[in-house]
């Protein structure tokens, strides 16, 4: 009864979606109140009947419904109550369901908070925001049904891929829908202002705050994957450019843009038919990216299976939304009138070397992901393309962006001299430069390009603190000024070094790590990386579903004991599935990471160690990326519900130059 | 300098960059591409010794031994027609097993034997690499007992 519940008011939502996204698009062309107002109350219904659908599959999987056929596949009643729930997004069908869900909370958000928005922007944003639901509702209703019955039930369910029953990776998804989904509030803004023909500062106000929240969600959501794979996959790195997470950098990275270049419009009403651009681009990468985990068109190290019929959908539908955005911005960008002039050394300037820089990066990663699929097409082979493709183009364009984003900030708006701010910047890169010559000769001289990007990660931290300082600093009212620096800035502050944060985990996870292998048996010991490791034995252990293989390798260093790892490997009873748990401890300031291989039979286990230096750094910057984005988000220019008040109250500090 | 050459400046600046960096991008695309073959591709074309490639098939039955206490892993790929020899040294992923699909990056040593320096892992058990089932169907012998 519940399934059915939950079916039928997916089938409601769609006719409400439709509604939404027709009638205020009339009424708004033909200035009738009336039906525009339709649009918040259609919105609102919405979020309900597509949260009463996604609480019926969840109480289909909390009581284990085996007349369920998705919870047939992918639940089992002997799993943890946690992975019950989790499990709702664990799979195809539930997790399109988490989607839809969050485009319809986006959506009852923008009728919510948009009080002060123009009536006809309002009306058009929440009907484009229904089409993109009407899209996702029918793909649902028609491929992908969650709710499917099957007869007769049977006894128990497959299970959950054992992978996925990980508190790391079941926060993933919702983290990272939320990233994407968030991008369809810009796209719906930058389209409602094309019909509009208007783009102006209050626009870039409001389309911020929501593009910002999503970057943040977004980012945590990768970084998330990025930290699951690092301790689940068990072999040590954190980041293997493949084709799924490609799928999530590109977003982030036209994302990442689009903050920045609405800064422009917003304070210079400029660059204002360049960012329509990027938010349309950026949310039809995020399609592109559901596209390619969905449909499997691409190798993937983790592809879930895979049906053509659902990814033929997602394409028709990434062709409508992105054709449909390009082609009405083709049509109407002309249209938008030019802004501010600006001189090319400025604040202007810095932020489009920024976009450019930026897009160049997601064009890179978005010509490595689907090249594979354009030769197939093509030629019929098959090839793959890896890591060094993208560390060959990443790093060489990175470079001139990190150069470049702690000098942006020093710069003023409209024209600016580029000396003053160098001159400010001198002890940072003074500092810096040591900080990679000290790397290269002291601490690992295996990679010069790593020494060199430890440089860079040193320089990002303390040339933003050299930003934020020289905002502070100089003589009486330090205390004052650090007072009433905008939220906005603040927050730019600590992403900004959150970003040398990554770079430097990055470097000291991905280039001076340390790894041996080796056989052991019960008692050897084995010297590495200035510890000393002993084999204390394996031992069985029962969990709730699954029996592991607890080693306990006893770790001393210089005699001294100083920890213990247990490394497992679990095998799932249900699934019939071995899946290594890692024994990673950290100090925040290295990982000492033990993985536990196969035995040989005769008592000899094969251990596989890692010393991975700096690596918590990598998830600890991109949670200060994001709690900048969400710092920058409390300030008052950018609440949603006070878009315009800032501009009279701005303290002279915000903007030196102006 | 008018506002309209000022735009022409900076859009010729901003072509140029992305210019350099596009052409950056492509250069590194061909140096870095890594081709899938199977085993009957692989006997066809004479590949040369340390040219990077992966190897796809499906593990041979009965054909893996351990060596070196477990940590060195022998096996044969097959596409059911041909097979070949792969050595790995490392962790195996917890989904290799013999039967299933898998793809192996790596290099022929000069004796003809395939040295893996990577064994890529799947999400999913009841998923096939599309190149290994493609590489199956080429050997006509394409068997659904994988895909369940």
């Amino acid at each position: 009864m519940i399934p059915e519940l939950g079916h039928f008011a997916l089938i409601l939502a769609l006719c409400v979606a439709l509604v939404q996204g027709t009638v205020p698009l009339y009424g708004a062309a033909r200035g009738e109140p009336a039906l525009m107002a339709l649009g918040r109350m259609a919105a609102l219904a919405q979020l309900a009947l597509v949260g009463v659908a996604f609480a019926a599959l969840t109480h289909a999987y909390l009581t284990s419904d085996f007349t369920v056929a998705n919870v047939v596949a992918n639940s089992h009643s002997a799993k943890p109550m946690l992975y019950k729930f989790t499990g709702v997004w664990g799979n195809h069908e539930g997790s399109m369901l988490l989607w839809t869900l969050i485009l319809a909370l986006f959506g009852a958000a923008v009728a919510a908070f948009g009080e002060n928005l123009p009536e006809t922007l309002r009306a058009r944003v929440l009907a484009i925001q229904a089409l993109l639901g009407v899209g996702f509702l029918a793909f649902l209703l028609f491929t992908s049904n969650p709710f499917e019955r099957v007869f007769p039930p049977p006894a128990d369910g497959n299970g959950l891929n054992p992978l996925l029953q990980d508190p790391g990776l079941a926060f993933h998804p919702p983290l990272l829908y939320l990233g994407y989904v968030g991008f369809s509030v810009a796209y719906a803004f930058a389209v409602a202002a094309l019909i509009e023909g208007r783009v102006d500062a209050a626009w870039a106000r409001w389309v911020r705050p929501w593009t910002l929240a999503a970057w943040c969600f977004l980012t945590l959501g990768i970084a998330l994957g990025s930290w699951w794979a690092y301790y689940i996959l068990g072999w040590g790195g954190f980041w293997f450019w493949d084709p799924v997470e490609n799928a999530s950098l590109m977003p982030w990275l036209a994302g990442t843009a689009l903050l920045h270049s609405a800064i422009v419009v917003e304070k210079r009403d400029a660059l204002k038919s360049w960012t329509v651009l990027l938010a349309i681009l950026a949310f039809s990468l995020s399609l592109l990216g559901t596209f390619l985990v969905r449909s499997g068109v691409l190798t993937s190290v983790h592809a879930f299976a895979q049906d053509p019929a659902r990814g033929l959908y997602i394409l028709a539908f990434l062709l409508a939304v992105t054709g449909g955005g390009l082609g009405l911005y083709a049509w109407r960008a002309p249209a938008l009138k030019p802004g501010g002039l600006f001189q090319p050394v400025s604040r202007e300037g810095g932020l489009i070397l920024n976009n450019l820089l930026l897009s160049t990066l997601a064009v890179a990663v978005l010509l490595g992901t689907l090249y594979p699929l354009f030769l197939d097409l093509l030629t019929g082979e098959k090839v793959s393309v890896g890591p060094p493709f993208f560390n060959a183009t990443f790093v060489p364009i990175c470079a001139p962006l990190f150069a470049a984003l702690c000098v942006g900030p020093f710069l003023s708006w409209k024209r600016s001299d580029l000396w003053p701010a160098l001159r400010r910047l001198q002890i940072a890169f003074a500092v810096s430069v040591a900080a990679a010559l000290i790397a290269a000769f002291a601490i690992d001289g295996r990679s010069t390009l790593a020494a060199i990007a430890f440089g860079f990660g040193v320089w990002l931290i303390l040339g933003t603190l050299a930003g934020a300082l020289d905002r502070v600093a100089g003589g009486a009212g330090a205390m004052q000024r650090l007072r009433r620096l905008p939220r906005a800035f603040i927050g730019m502050s600590i992403a900004h070094a959150g970003l040398g944060v990554v770079v430097l985990g990055c470097v000291g996870a991905g280039a001076w790590n340390l790894e041996a292998m080796r056989a052991m048996k019960h008692g050897d010991r084995m010297s590495f990386a200035g510890y000393e490791f002993t084999l204390r034995g394996v031992e069985e252990v029962p969990g709730p579903n699954w029996i592991a293989e607890r080693a306990t390798l006893e770790v001393t260093r210089g005699g001294a004991p100083f920890t213990t790892l247990r490394p497992e490997r679990r095998l799932f009873t249900v699934q019939r599935r071995l899946i290594a748990e890692t024994a990673i401890q950290t100090n925040l300031v290295r990982d000492l990471y033990a993985t536990l291989g196969e035995s040989d039979g005769q008592g000899a286990w094969v251990v596989r160690l890692y010393f991975n230096p700096l690596a918590p750094w990598i998830w600890l910057g991109a949670a200060f990326c994001a709690l900048g984005g969400f710092v920058s988000l409390t300030d008052r220019r950018l609440r949603v519900g006070a878009p315009s008040r800032r501009r009279t109250v701005l303290p002279p500090a915000a903007q030196p130059a102006e | 300098m008018t506002p309209k050459r000022k735009r022409l400046w900076l859009l010729l600046g901003s072509m140029g960059v992305l210019g350099a960096a596009l052409a950056l991008v492509l250069v590194s695309l061909s140096d870095n591409l890594v081709f899938f073959y199977s085993p009957t591709q692989v006997a066809e074309k004479s590949l040369p010794p340390d040219r990077r490639f992966r190897l796809g098939g499906l593990v041979e039955p009965g054909s893996v031994t351990k060596e070196d206490q477990g940590q060195v892993t022998r096996f044969r790929v097959t596409d059911t027609r041909r097979s070949i020899e792969v050595v790995y040294r490392g962790l195996l992923p917890d989904l290799f097993r013999e039967g299933q699909g898998v793809v192996t990056e790596g290099s022929l040593s000069a004796g003809g034997v395939f040295l893996a320096r990577e064994v890529l892992a799947k999400h999913d058990e009841t998923y096939m690499p599309p190149e290994v089932a493609k590489a199956l169907k080429d050997a006509g012998h394409w068997r659904d007992g994988a895909k369940k």
